[in-house]
């Protein structure tokens, strides 16, 4: 279910213990590493972790938190996108994660080549990334809008093998594009604005002129990429999923 | 497992207890003056600047900085004993009108080699990546003449008695888990006519201020530690930490009940911060 919120105002000294306070007032932890916040409290992480993202942006974990803070209309929506769909339902009952420990890397690479197993361990070498550097949520106040957002994060590394797209900083904005299409969370659709600032003209061109559009119209056309149980396609060539899913062809 | 003792507002064990605040301070140690800024919005240096004014240390003094960490007391008293040196030396040689230019050149050279005069700061901190930070810091501002780095505990701390002309402790008491056994440590090592003080949050009386005070700190603070550090639960725990920290006048009995005389306090910015000061006779 969902914590009803309180505004914080605990007595430490002599007041009544805060122990009593926090739990009549539905300020519990829901799930390992939740922290309960106000919405005042809320809107100032949101502030300071879209300016703090653009600052800095090697502080992944503020673009996370921007994506928890601001996802409260787009999170429920993706998770009814899955409840009403046959696999996504599966999905948020069978809660499948993707990490190193729960892949069999070697079974993927010996998988042929266009396939989506064999093509998803390439990418992870090739950009010497790894699913498990994934933060978890901490500030979503459902249990299970926390996995939702737990598995769009995971599935992230998916989309750029699925998108074809390196992770250097344009290929992440062609992404952000596609994901801000396909989920409506504001914190795709700030990344694609605000992303290709630091981009050079020439790339700036490609992107607006090739990429972009074929982002939109990709995600556009895509059913919802959390309905896929990508666990249970390794096997899939990639261009069979492309084409099922509905993304066109990478430019 | 131990009496039940307060983390914040959570409930632990004395050893739990300062465990969690070791790792507290590991964590934080690499941002501890960014957030100590953003914080205090910069006032932070005010109160600390106040302390050592209060403490108007003259030049071979001996201080002891408990849970200094990261230096800020040490490096402030090392300058107030350079300028009041200064000042002494100008006055000398006002008065030695006579002199050769050789030999005002060579009462130069001589008292360069002692600029602060003798003056002594042992900084002392239980947490090693405090002091590490600490020791950078000193580094890179260029102060190394009359500074030491101690580890140690203010609850048992590695020095002999009588030894200390003033022992201060700057937003650390709070986190000391036997607050009686620091303060005992404290007397212990001072020498007769020795200061102590103690620089520490304190309770705001004024029930509008305090409303304010609890909305910043509670609603905040701990936002900041997040966007800054990506650290809420450490900066959650300061301010719970504060809640659950005598008010004034208890922390002065506790003072007196440690054998300090003419102990009194002195609130800053409406009692948010008190500076207590007792002596050692």
């Amino acid at each position: 279910g969902t914590a009803r919120l309180s505004h914080s105002d605990p007595r430490g000294w002599d007041g009544r213990g805060v122990q009593e306070e926090e739990e009549e007032e539905g300020w519990q932890q829901l799930y390992p590493g939740h922290i309960p916040t106000s919405p005042l409290q809320k809107a100032l992480l949101a502030a300071g972790s879209a300016v703090m993202a653009l600052c800095d942006p090697y502080r992944h974990d503020m673009v996370a938190v921007l994506g928890e803070t601001t996802g409260c209309l787009a999170l429920p929506n993706l998770r009814d996108k899955m409840k009403h769909h046959p696999e996504g339902y599966r999905i948020l009952q069978e809660r499948p994660r993707i990490r190193l420990s729960t892949l069999d890397m070697a079974r993927l690479r010996g998988l042929p080549d266009g396939s989506l197993g064999r093509e998803y361990v390439r990418f992870l070498e090739d950009n010497r990334v790894s699913p498990d550097t994934r933060m978890p949520p901490k500030f979503v106040d459902d249990e299970e809008l926390a996995y939702v957002i737990q598995r769009y994060r995971e599935v992230h590394d998916l989309m750029h093998t699925l998108l074809g797209m390196p992770t250097n900083m344009l290929g992440e904005v062609v992404v952000k594009w596609f994901e801000a299409v396909q989920t409506g969370l504001p914190m795709c659709v700030l990344g694609a604005a605000f992303g290709p600032v630091r981009l050079s003209a020439r790339k700036l061109q490609v992107l607006a002129t090739e990429l972009v559009p074929w982002a939109i119209r990709s995600g556009r056309n895509a059913s919802c990429i959390l309905n896929v149980y990508y666990e249970q396609r390794w096997e899939q060539p990639v261009e069979s999923l492309r084409e099922e899913i509905g993304i066109f062809p990478p430019p | 497992a131990g009496p039940e003792m307060h983390f914040g507002f959570q409930s632990v064990t004395e050893e739990e207890r300062r465990e969690k605040i070791y790792q507290v301070f590991e964590s934080v140690a690499k941002k501890y003056d960014v957030m100590n800024d953003s914080m205090t919005l910069g006032i932070h240096r005010l109160w600390k600047d106040i302390l050592v004014h209060k403490m108007n240390p003259s030049p071979g003094t001996l201080l002891l900085d408990v849970a200094g960490g990261t230096g800020d007391i040490a490096f402030r008293f090392i300058n107030y004993v350079r300028s009041v040196r200064q000042q002494q030396l100008q006055r000398k040689l006002k008065h030695h009108q006579n002199l050769s230019w050789q030999e005002i050149f060579e009462s130069y050279q001589e008292d360069k080699l002692n600029s602060l005069g003798d003056s002594q700061v042992v900084v002392c901190d239980i947490n090693r990546e405090m002091l590490k930070v600490g020791k950078q810091k000193a580094q890179q501002l260029g102060y190394s003449e009359g500074l030491s780095w101690v580890l140690g505990n203010a609850e048992e701390l590695p020095f002999d008695d009588d030894k200390f002309d003033v022992y201060t402790i700057a937003f650390g008491i709070r986190n000391v888990t036997r607050i009686d056994l620091a303060l005992q440590e404290a007397y212990r090592v001072l020498k007769p006519g020795g200061r102590f003080l103690c620089l520490e949050f304190s309770r705001v009386s004024n029930p509008l201020l305090s409303r304010l005070y609890d909305l910043y700190s509670f609603q905040v603070i701990p936002v900041l530690g997040e966007v800054i550090a990506g650290d809420w639960k450490s900066y959650q725990y300061l301010v719970e930490s504060i809640r659950q920290f005598p008010p004034q006048e208890e922390l002065k009995e506790m003072i007196e009940d440690a054998g300090f005389f003419k102990v009194d306090y002195e609130n800053l910015n409406f009692g948010i911060v008190a500076i207590h000061s007792g002596f050692k006779l």
